[in-house]
């Protein structure tokens, strides 16, 4: 008997172990797809319930008063599109600089304490968000306000933003900074003119993620913007937005309203579906390694 | 044979023979770009270099050689400041550089950095940037804004880095689409644009292959007629080939510094000799 | 492809071809002048011998120096090591020849023997001799190489001859017995460039062809080289 002969399994355990491979490959496939299940359920629902309603009047007229049929979201589209401008008015700077902060300066130990300060608070309930947003800008102006929808939207995108741009800007190779330091180039020129440069797509993708993420969130809105039938004509009214309007609309006993509820929830999911893709392109867009 | 021998063209007479030298003894003495006396520098609590004392001549290639970790990449790094970007070292002694000391209170590093220039192991030409823009980086980062003079330093550049016959059509193609040789050529093109006055290199040819490092061994042949070039390289062929002086680092200090003809045929200490002929590191 | 170096080979190589064309100038001036009592001939090849061993320093300097600083491989490494023993060939070659400038003067003061025909035969065979062995390291041609091995013997004939002759004389006429001597011990002289020229034919087909063919009985009686 040769060396070689004693290692090789035999023909019984070589038919186990193939068929062992594929039971769990069944199995992993069922896995992957069960996880999946959920988001093409989802969308197929979504789809089934709320593509009949979409029509030019959802998109054009507002919200029909109590019990009319008819009517459509169009202060609330608009309402989403002003939040979420004025939370990334808030969100974008302050985020990016903290995310360059933390990636550039500071110092070892302060750096951690920011850090898990921004983990942390990217783990509060919105809800928890939007009850301080209306201890400090509703109650002292004692008004609902498009501000306090924007803040909220903004202070919870702020850590987001911070931590993603800290990432992608870590992931610049150092030799650019020396290499541009070797220069003779200022700081903060290389960091602007370079290093966030180079790390732009990574940028403007996490600022994306963190507007696709805030535009569903219902819970700090409802301290807040509060919600409007009506078109807000200045930004300290209250405003309307589309989850505070689905969520109206979802409870009430109207079949109508049921009907444009889910049309909202799906216009809501393909502004996040718009979202996602392009953060994936811009992610692709890659001519040279 | 019966005919009067009249002298033979091919032999000169006795006395205009040449003398057999080595071509740096034909040259002037030169001057002397970085004095540098007691130098010593700690990462933390470690110490990286102890007490070195060296004189690198202007307008010459020095090549410093030595095993891994023998601090010669720290020492290269003091001379431009390079080393303050990691945060706890330490730094005692004298660096002058042409008669400026470098490290005093009012000098700014950023100065420093703009007179004494480094070009890197791994090429990084930046990423956004075409090739004419990388070259140009140092120039326009720096607040330079005239074209005219921004033209003529791309061009004057690109010669001296034996680049400009190559990329002249191509200069909005991107710095990362050359190859490795390339690359790192334009990087050294990027670092003669602010017109240094000293050009430091990190073991420049170590990750490129053998033609392109024959062809960047000769543009430091020719950098040394305008600018002081200091050398690292674990590549003790390649210091023998392009260096004028060579010095010999062993765990932090200077070992032996002196002609590279001297260094790798008859060196003074014994442990030069046994890192030249190979017997260790 | 180029190297920046290259230059230096280049200028080893002519200074090679230099100190060979002057090494085969002395020794033809050093013949005209024993067969011409030319004196003051003499006296300049003498002098000229400076610039012989001056040449065979520098070879000697720069190949060293070559070798350390660039480490040359394959042919240009064969041709350093070669350039070090041909510059010592040539520079005993110049011995030689200062040598024969020495005894033609003191030859010059007395009348002469006999007439000079071995030794400007012998001559002119090993001059050619050198000058093929030169040529070969200007034209890489083995065949001429092994000719010049192959003539020694011929050089060698003569020698053996004269100095039957050169004896037969002594023996015969006592009072030419310091000219005699003086006589083979030039024509020892012509005997040892031939040699010399061999040496160099040696070194050049070790150059061309990487064999070292010394002291190969088959090369010197049959000219054909062992692989």
């Amino acid at each position: 008997m040769t060396a070689r002969a004693s290692f090789a399994p035999s023909p019984r355990q070589q038919a186990w172990r193939r068929f062992t491979n594929r039971v769990m490959a069944v199995v992993l496939l069922a896995c992957a797809l069960t996880v999946m299940a959920p988001l093409f359920l989802v969308l197929y629902y979504l789809v089934r319930e709320g593509a009949t309603s979409l029509d030019w009047s959802f998109f054009t007229q507002l919200p029909k008063p109590t019990g009319e049929p008819g009517g459509g979201m169009a202060n609330a589209i608009a309402g989403t599109l002003t939040l979420l401008a004025m939370a990334a008015a808030i969100g974008v700077p302050f985020g990016i600089m903290g995310g360059v902060y933390l990636a550039e300066y500071g110092s070892e130990r302060a750096n951690d304490w920011i850090r898990f300060t921004a983990d942390v608070l990217n783990g509060v309930p919105s809800i928890v968000w939007g009850m301080v947003v209306y201890a400090l800008l509703v109650v002292p102006f004692k008004t609902f306000s498009a501000y306090a929808g924007g803040v909220a939207l903004g202070l919870m995108m702020v850590p987001l933003v911070m931590r993603t741009t800290e990432e992608v800007l870590v992931l610049v190779p150092q030799g650019y900074r020396e290499a541009a330091l070797a220069l003779g180039i200022a700081r903060w020129r290389i960091i602007v003119v370079i290093v966030m440069r180079t790390a732009l797509k990574g940028i403007v993708t996490g600022v994306l993620v963190a507007l696709a993420r805030v535009a569903g969130e219902t819970a700090p809105l409802l301290f807040t913007a509060l919600g409007n039938n009506f078109w807000s004509h200045r930004l300290s009214e209250p405003i309307a937005a589309l989850p505070l309007q689905i969520f109206s609309y979802a409870i009430s006993p109207y079949d109508d309203w049921h009907r444009q509820a889910w049309a909202g929830a799906l216009v809501l999911m393909a502004l996040i579906l718009i979202v996602n893709v392009t953060v994936r392109v811009l992610s692709r867009e890659r001519r040279f390694t | 044979m019966a005919d009067r021998i009249q002298p033979n063209p091919l032999i000169p007479p006795a006395a205009a023979l040449p003398a057999a030298a080595a071509a740096s003894s034909r040259e002037p003495p030169a001057e002397v770009a970085f004095d540098i006396a007691d130098l010593s520098l700690w990462y933390g609590s470690r110490q990286a270099l102890y007490e070195v004392t060296i004189q690198l001549p202007a307008r010459r290639v020095t090549a410093i050689i030595g095993p891994s970790g023998c601090g010669k990449s720290t020492f290269l790094r003091a001379l431009n400041r390079m080393h303050e970007l990691t945060p706890g070292t330490r730094m005692t002694g004298r660096l002058r550089l042409f008669g400026q000391d470098l490290y005093s209170p009012g000098v700014d590093p950023t100065h420093v950095r703009r007179r004494v220039g480094m070009v890197f192991q791994k090429s990084n030409p930046f990423p956004t940037m075409s090739i004419a823009e990388n070259v140009l980086a140092g120039l326009r980062l720096n607040g330079v804004r005239d074209p005219a003079l921004l033209r003529e330093r791309l061009e004057q550049a690109l010669r001296m880095a034996a680049l400009w016959d190559e990329v002249k059509d191509v200069l909005g193609r991107p710095g990362v689409s050359l190859s490795g040789g390339q690359q790192q050529r334009v990087c050294i093109a990027r670092a003669l644009a602010i017109e240094p006055e000293i050009v430091l290199m990190d073991e420049p040819c170590s990750a490129l292959d053998p033609i392109a490092t024959a062809k960047i061994e000769e543009l430091i042949r020719d950098l040394r007629t305008r600018y002081t070039v200091i050398i690292v390289t674990h590549n003790m062929q390649q210091a023998a080939r392009v260096s004028d002086r060579t010095a010999f680092f062993y765990l932090g200090r200077l070992v032996e510094v002196d002609e590279t003809r001297t260094i790798f045929m008859k060196p003074a200490n014994p442990q030069t000799e046994a890192y030249v002929s190979g017997r260790f590191g | 492809m180029k190297r920046f170096f290259d230059a230096e080979l280049e200028t080893f190589r002519s200074q090679l071809i230099r100190m060979g064309e002057t090494a085969i100038e002395q020794v033809r001036a050093a013949i005209r002048a024993l067969v011409e009592s030319d004196a003051a001939l003499a006296r300049h090849v003498i002098a000229a011998d400076d610039q012989l061993d001056q040449l065979e320093v520098m070879i000697d300097d720069e190949a060293i120096r070559y070798m350390n600083l660039r480490a040359p491989i394959a042919s240009d490494l064969r041709l350093v090591i070669v350039g070090m023993k041909a510059s010592h060939d040539l520079e005993r070659v110049g011995d030689e020849a200062t040598s024969i400038a020495k005894r033609a003067i003191k030859l010059g003061a007395e009348p002469p023997l006999k007439p000079y025909i071995d030794i400007p035969r012998m001559a002119t065979i090993a001059l050619e001799m050198l000058r093929d062995a030169l040529d070969c390291f200007l034209q890489d041609d083995e065949a001429k190489a092994i000719a010049v091995c192959k003539r020694d013997v011929e050089v060698d004939n003569i020698n053996r001859q004269l100095y039957r002759e050169l004896t037969s004389f002594m023996v015969e006429k006592p009072d030419t017995i310091s000219r005699a001597i003086e006589l083979m011990f030039i024509s020892k002289s012509l005997e040892r460039i031939a040699d010399h020229a061999t040496n160099i034919a040696e070194e050049m087909i070790y150059l061309s062809k990487g064999t070292d063919v010394r002291h190969t009985e088959e090369l010197k009686k049959t000219g054909k080289p062992v692989a």
